[in-house]
Formats: structure tokens, C-alpha cells, sequence
């Protein structure tokens, strides 16, 4: 059935829709760094980001060590540790799972999927990585200027991100919003990529109700932080300004050391409102993706077509419109007015209806369906359960009157990473699985694989799942310590040092996941062009890995949509999407039936 | 907040609309059994124009956001002390105003494949659009020399920082001018110029706009 991708089946005319110039460099620097080829620009956005993120994971067991163990570890001071903090949730939001889902996956995936050659701004498109990786390293000097990384929380919130005392206000906390005006640019130049080429390059028979959902996540996620990255850059210019010029965008009247401060009159709620205007849709922009991917994995690896895929598509239509509409969820204890509470409450509920028809129609794709146990299935499926949890306390969270007893507690810690950190990046192994095979031209190992998803996935519940009881036993988060607080019973240091243990054994555990990545790049199985025989284009190229310019001389064609598996009557249990009906091989008893030799 | 969420959400809605429009009446489920259709927009939504309308839509977030912003500290703060609006102002928007008319033309000329028109349209916009950024800058030292300080008070902040990221968005335009401009002048037809002259007109004029709302803007606060 690998053969599918190999069959002579028409192809759109050569110049039809083919309007990317396409720069084919013959040297190593042109090939492989100043790329303009989409899918090496997704290795460099994925190897970028999964560095910055092995980072990011360092300052997390920094953190739980001190939790852990706390005042054993004379290197992690009250101080530092805010830095960690603030550091490992700005590089885990913005520069490792945004990166990774709409720069990585965005960059391989879109061309692939559509059937177009290449992003429609190939130069562009080369610019976006290499503003990203200016991003990236601007925030990492911020650890080495004097004062170090800032330590503001990564919310950043005025007057503390800009005031003396803060950990990193002398340099730190400039570096970071530099890195965030930078890393916005460069998105903005991806960005445009990922949309123009959805609406404008697909190939002939691509409609846009026949594309994969995973292409429809990372558009509709794309369009998202289009529009909502510039509340962030408007908030990280004001801060620049308050900061540096001594403007009052933000900062109140202050006494410091009981003088006055220089400003007056600022509002740091204004600030909220355009941080957490961003804020909430990156939750999309980060879900939306997974939604997509989950739904593609799910249906290749069950077998069967994904169930109600309209729907699948509108929801993800009206999670995007309707993410702009909930930001002030987050601010119930800013003191806003108590009916701007009742309204976001009512939209944030709002939203859980075409958030739950996903994970119905995720439920139902399974049902009956031939599903095969594979690690990315392990990892899809994990998914599907750490999402529901993640969602669930969110609603808890989402109505005013419970939130604000939470709010500050590690209720709020555990529920967004359930939602927004575990269940994604289980979605993004479950997708490095899925892809790699396509990447590299070769399988991961999937004992090595299933090792990986079985530790990873009980050890995050086993680190996430006893901060909800934290949360109800009021414990504070962010805190470098508790010391005699008497409502804080000692159960919880105990379960503390258990939850960093977890975090340690998982952290481990992503060590067997590098070596596999790096093992089976050289010794692992030979995949060839389709190995889990999906329809999708991108398993239908010439070679594998595909070469520049994806299709060889001809674009493919269309005829069907994403999810034709296990169609009855058909020989095969999937048909590519590429494959005209008239070479879809039908099943023996139905073929003699169509030949008039069966009767029934 | 709610100008931003308006537009936004008019945006969004009408984005959303016309994709939900699109999955209307159809059965993807289905295999297309006759000739295949395009599913392709148009042939006269090119790449590039979709590129500008996708980050005019950007643009507009930003400025969007910023003008939300300005209306937001202009109620919530008690410190706003409305700005003297430089005269000046006026002869620079007479200047983007005619070289946003001279880019019109210019992408007129390109259609009628009229290289002299194109030459004069091309020059005189981007000497215009230079004068209106100078006009700024001479703005603002002007609003300096009045004592209306930067820091002194949020309405002089907003007012340097909404032009000062209007006219960095007319720098970018006038390096996708300059562009044109040394095409030209190494020989291209005019015809050739036509689609970056078309989107160069498309985003000054739409930088015109937005300098026209942002100028009513901080004349009535």
C-alpha cells in the first residue's frame, strides 16, 4: 500500500498554480542555513525551539528542587528563582510551543498538505527564522547582564516587572521585551506565509473543506496571533517607554525607599488588558494546532474517517472568533467592574461548547474504529485525557466566584498546564512520532517510544495532577518558600518533594526520547514513503524526505478529502487524497459483484 | 477596549463568515467523480495581494490597540492633559494626501504601460511621503520646544508614540518604493512594476487613512 505514493495518478499542469520562484542553493550554507526551503526552515524553527526548551525544562527542575527540597541548594535563591519561574513560562508559551507548533509544524506541514512547492514568501519566510533565533538569543543574554534575567513573573505585570527590587530591572527585563518586539516582527513575517499560502497555493482539487484539520489549526491559530501578537508588541513598547524614557503609560505615583517615584498617573490595569488581549488567544494559538494535529493522528491511527469534520472545522472557527472575546478572565481579582465578570464568565463558558464538540467528536472517531496502539496514537489519546482535565477545572476557574478564592493558588498552576502545557507537548511528540518518519526517511523506535510516553505521561499527572489540592488548600503560587505559614499543612512539603522527584524522572525520561531521535536517524527502520498508510499529501511525495519543491516535476491533484479510511467496498483501507476515483481498487467480492459474477 | 474589540470582532466575523461560507452545502466526504475544480481563489487574488490584505489586517490590530489603549489612560488615568496639536500637522497630512493622489496615478500610469507618468507619479509620492515623515519629526521638535515633553504627560507619550509608529510603517512603505523606484530606473517596463506600484498605492493609501483617524483622534482629545 506504500506504493500509493509511487503511482503514476495526474498531476496539475507544471505552471498551473506554480508561482513560487523557487531558489534551489548548491551550497551547504545555502542549503541548510540561509534556507529558503519551507521544511528546512521547520527543522531550524524545531531544533531552535526544542533547545530553548530543554532550557526552559532546566529552570523547571531548578524549581521543583527548591520546592522539593527547599533551602538545600544554596545556587537557587529567592531571587533566582523568580527568575526561573518568569523565564521558564515566557520561553514555554512564546518560544517553544508557538515556535514549534506554527514555525515547525507550520512550515513542514502547510506546503506538504496544501500540495503547493513552497511558502509563498520563500524569502520572507527565511527572515521569520532568523529574527525568531535573534529573539531567541536576546532573551538568553538576558541571563548573563548584570541583575540577570528579569524576574517579574511571566505575565510581566507593571509597576513590579519595571520597579527597583524586581530581580533583572537593571537589564533583564529590557532584554525581554526586545526579544518579544523581535520574535513578533519575525512571526509577523512567518505568519503571512502560513495564511497566503493556505488561502492562495493549494493545489487543483484542494478545497479549502478538503484540507487536513491540521492545516486548519495552524491557520485559524496563525490568523490569531496575527492579530492578537500586537497587544503584546503595543504592551512591550509602552513598558520600553515607561521604563527607559520615563513615560507614564503604566506606572502609578510610587514612594521607593520613600521617594517618589518620577512617574504618575499610570494605570498597570491598562497593561493587563492588552497582555492578557494576547494572552488568552496564544492559549488558542498553542490548542488549536494540537486540536488539529490530534484530529489528523487520530484518524490515521484508528483507521477510520474523523468523525463530523464540518463541525471539527466551525469549531475551530468559533474557538478562534470567539478567543478575543474572553481575555478579562484573567483579571476577576484586578478589580474591574463586577458585571465585565458576569460577561466574561458567560463567554469563557461560551467557549467550552465548540470545545467540547471536539472532544466528543475525537471520542466518536474512536469508537468502533481499528485502532492500532502506535506511540503517536499513545500520545493522541493521552491527549484527549489531559485535555479533558485541563478543560474541566478551567471551567471551575472560568466562573468569577470560585476563581477568586484560586486565583494565585496552584489550582490555576495545575489546571493551565494540564491544558496548555502537558496536553500539547504530548501532542507535539505524538506529531515528532507521526512525522518523523517523513523528516528523516526513517521510523523512531517504539519500544524507546512507548517508554517515553508511558513515564511521561503518568509522571506530569503525577506533578500536575496534586497541585489542584494544593490550590484548594490555598498554597500561594510563585512562592520561593513558605516557612512557618500555619494554614499550609505539612502534608504539602511532603507532596511537594513527591511532585519534584516526578519531575525529575520525567525530565530523565525525554533523555530516552533524544536518543531515540538521534539513534534512528541513523540505525532506525527504513520507512519508507507512507508507513502508516495515510492519505495526506505529504505522504504521497516522490521521495522521502521530500526534496525542494516537495512534488517533483507535477503537482498533485485532489479529489477527496483527508479521512477516507476504511471505505467499504475498497481494497485498501485508506485512499490518498491524490488518487483519482477511477484507480481506487475495489475489494474482491465487490469487484466480481461490479463484473455481474457474485450474486448476493 | 471596545473600539479594539469591535473592529476585531467585525473583522473576525467577516473572516469567519466567509470561511464558513465556504463549508456550506458541501460534502467533503464526497470524491470529486468528474473533472476536478479549481478550489483555488480567483486568478486575480495573487499571492502579494493577499499578503498586503493579510498584514494590513495586522496593521490594523495594532493601530486598533493602540488607539484602545490611548482612549483607555485618557479615562481611566486623572493626569490627561490635552496635547497642542502642532499646525504643522495640517501641511503634513496635505502632503500624504498628494503622495498617496501621486501613487494613484503612478499606478494608473503602470496600467497604461506610461513610463514618463509612472517616473513623475513614483518620484513626486516618495517626495512627498519623505516631507511628511520630516514634517513629523519637525512635530515633534516643535512640541519639545513648547515644552511638551515626552514624559511629561500621557496624551505628548501617545501622541509621539502613535506617530512614531505610523511613520516606521511609511518607512517600510517607502523601502518597497525604493525598490520600484531602482527597477525603474535599471530599465523595467512599466507594466512590469504594475503589481508592486498596485500594492505600494494599496498601503498608502491605507497608511492615509489611518493618519486621517489618527489625526481626528488627537485633535478632539
Amino acid at each position: 500500500m506504500a506504493e500509493h505514493g509511487q503511482r503514476s495518478v495526474p498531476h496539475a499542469q507544471a505552471d498551473e498554480f506554480d508561482d513560487v520562484e523557487l531558489v534551489h542553493p548548491k551550497s551547504f550554507l545555502g542549503k541548510y542555513v540561509w534556507s529558503q526551503d519551507a521544511k528546512v526552515i521547520a527543522i531550524q524553527y524545531g531544533v531552535t525551539a526544542i533547545a530553548i526548551g530543554v532550557v526552559a525544562v532546566v529552570l523547571s527542575i531548578l524549581m521543583r528542587l527548591q520546592l522539593g527540597f527547599p533551602n538545600t541548594f544554596t545556587l537557587i535563591d529567592p531571587s533566582s528563582y523568580l527568575q526561573y519561574v518568569t523565564m521558564h513560562g515566557m520561553i514555554m508559551v512564546v518560544y517553544v510551543l508557538t515556535a514549534l507548533f506554527l514555525g515547525g509544524f507550520g512550515n513542514y506541514l502547510i506546503p506538504l498538505m496544501c500540495g503547493a512547492r513552497d511558502m509563498a514568501f520563500p524569502y520572507l519566510n527565511m527572515l521569520s527564522f532568523w529574527f525568531y533565533l535573534a529573539a531567541v538569543i536576546i532573551l538568553m543574554a538576558s541571563f548573563f547582564v548584570p541583575g540577570g534575567a528579569t524576574g517579574a513573573g511571566w505575565t510581566l505585570y507593571p509597576p513590579q516587572a519595571i520597579s527597583p527590587g524586581t530581580p533583572g530591572v537593571d537589564g533583564g527585563i529590557v532584554l525581554m521585551f526586545v526579544s518579544l518586539c523581535v520574535f513578533i516582527a519575525g512571526f509577523t513575517m512567518g505568519g503571512l506565509n502560513y495564511v497566503v499560502t493556505v488561502l492562495q497555493a493549494r493545489t487543483r482539487g484542494m478545497t479549502l473543506m478538503r484540507l487536513p484539520l491540521t492545516v486548519w489549526g495552524i491557520f485559524m491559530a496563525t490568523v490569531l496571533a496575527l492579530l492578537a501578537f500586537p497587544a503584546l508588541l503595543v504592551a512591550s513598547l509602552m513598558m520600553l517607554c515607561d521604563l527607559l524614557l520615563g513615560t507614564s503609560y503604566f506606572l502609578p505615583e510610587m514612594l521607593n525607599l520613600g521617594e517618589p517615584s518620577s512617574h504618575a498617573g499610570g494605570t498597570p490595569l491598562l497593561y493587563q488588558h492588552l497582555f492578557w488581549f494576547f494572552g488568552h488567544p496564544e492559549v488558542y494559538i498553542v490548542a488549536l494546532p494540537a486540536f488539529g494535529i490530534v484530529s489528523d493522528i487520530l484518524a490515521t491511527h484508528a483507521r477510520k474517517n474523523i468523525f463530523g469534520y464540518r463541525m471539527m472545522v466551525w469549531a475551530i472557527i468559533l474557538i478562534g472568533v470567539l478567543s478575543f472575546a474572553v481575555w478579562a478572565h484573567h483579571m476577576f481579582i484586578s478589580g474591574m467592574n463586577p458585571y465585565f465578570g458576569f460577561l466574561f464568565a458567560t463567554t469563557t463558558l461560551i467557549i467550552a461548547v465548540p470545545t467540547a464538540i471536539k472532544v466528543y467528536n475525537w471520542v466518536l472517531t474512536l469508537w468502533r474504529g481499528n485502532i492500532r496502539l502506535t506511540v503517536p496514537m499513545l500520545f493522541a489519546i493521552g491527549f484527549i485525557f489531559t485535555f479533558v482535565n485541563g478543560g474541566l477545572s478551567g471551567l471551575f476557574l472560568g466562573n468569577v466566584t470560585v476563581d477568586v478564592p484560586l486565583a494565585g493558588t496552584y489550582f490555576v498552576v495545575g489546571h493551565f498546564h494540564m491544558v496548555m502545557a502537558v496536553a500539547p507537548v504530548l501532542v507535539l511528540f505524538g506529531a515528532i512520532y507521526h512525522w518523523y518518519p517523513k523528516i528523516t526517511g526513517r521510523l523512531l523506535d517504539d519500544t524507546l517510544g512507548k517508554i517515553h510516553f508511558w513515564v511521561t505521561f503518568l509522571g506530569a499527572y503525577a506533578i500536575f495532577y496534586p497541585m489542584h489540592f494544593m490550590g484548594f488548600a490555598g498554597v500561594p503560587r510563585r512562592y520561593y518558600g513558605f516557612g512557618l505559614t500555619t494554614y499550609i499543612p505539612d502534608s504539602i512539603q511532603t507532596l511537594n518533594a513527591f511532585m519534584s522527584v516526578a519531575a525529575i524522572i520525567v525530565a530523565l525520561a525525554q533523555l530516552v526520547f533524544f536518543y531515540n531521535l538521534v539513534r534512528s536517524y541513523f540505525r532506525g527502520r527504513e520507512a519508507g514513503p507512507n508507513p502508516w498508510h495515510a492519505t495526506t499529501l505529504e505522504w504521497q511525495t516522490e521521495h522521502t524526505p521530500p526534496r525542494h519543491g516537495n512534488f517533483g516535476a507535477e503537482l498533485p491533484v485532489v479529489y477527496r478529502w483527508a479521512y477516507d479510511y476504511g471505505v467499504p467496498g475498497i481494497k485498501d483501507d485508506f485512499i490518498p487524497q491524490n488518487l483519482p476515483p477511477d484507480q481506487v481498487e475495489k475489494s474482491e467480492p465487490l469487484a466480481q459483484m461490479s463484473r455481474g459474477r457474485l450474486s448476493l | 477596549m471596545t473600539v479594539t474589540l469591535m473592529l476585531l470582532a467585525v473583522m473576525m466575523v467577516l473572516f469567519g463568515g466567509w470561511l464558513f461560507s465556504h463549508s456550506l452545502n458541501v460534502r467533503p466526504w464526497l470524491a470529486q467523480t468528474a473533472d476536478v475544480e479549481g478550489g483555488q481563489l480567483p486568478p486575480a487574488v495573487t499571492a502579494p495581494r493577499v499578503g498586503l490584505a493579510v498584514f494590513l489586517a495586522v496593521v490594523t490590530s495594532l493601530f486598533a490597540l493602540t488607539v484602545g489603549a490611548y482612549l483607555m489612560r485618557q479615562e481611566m488615568g486623572h493626569d490627561w492633559q490635552p496635547l497642542a496639536v502642532p499646525g504643522l500637522l495640517w501641511w503634513n497630512s496635505a502632503c500624504l494626501v498628494l503622495g498617496s493622489v501621486a501613487l494613484q496615478f503612478a499606478w494608473q500610469a503602470a496600467r497604461r504601460d506610461d513610463g514618463p507618468l509612472l517616473r513623475g507619479g513614483l518620484l513626486v509620492a516618495g517626495g512627498f511621503t519623505i516631507a511628511f515623515i520630516l514634517g513629523q519629526g519637525l512635530a515633534w521638535w516643535q512640541l519639545q520646544a513648547a515644552g511638551f515633553y515626552l514624559a511629561a504627560n500621557p496624551a505628548n507619550a501617545f501622541f509621539f508614540l502613535l506617530t512614531a509608529l505610523h511613520a516606521l510603517h511609511l518607512l517600510g512603505g517607502l523601502f518597497a518604493w525604493s525598490r520600484s523606484v531602482f527597477r525603474l530606473w535599471r530599465g523595467a517596463t512599466p507594466r512590469s512594476l504594475l503589481a508592486s506600484v498596485e500594492l505600494c498605492a494599496c498601503y498608502w493609501h491605507f497608511l492615509l487613512l489611518v493618519w486621517g483617524i489618527l489625526f481626528a483622534l488627537l485633535l478632539n482629545s
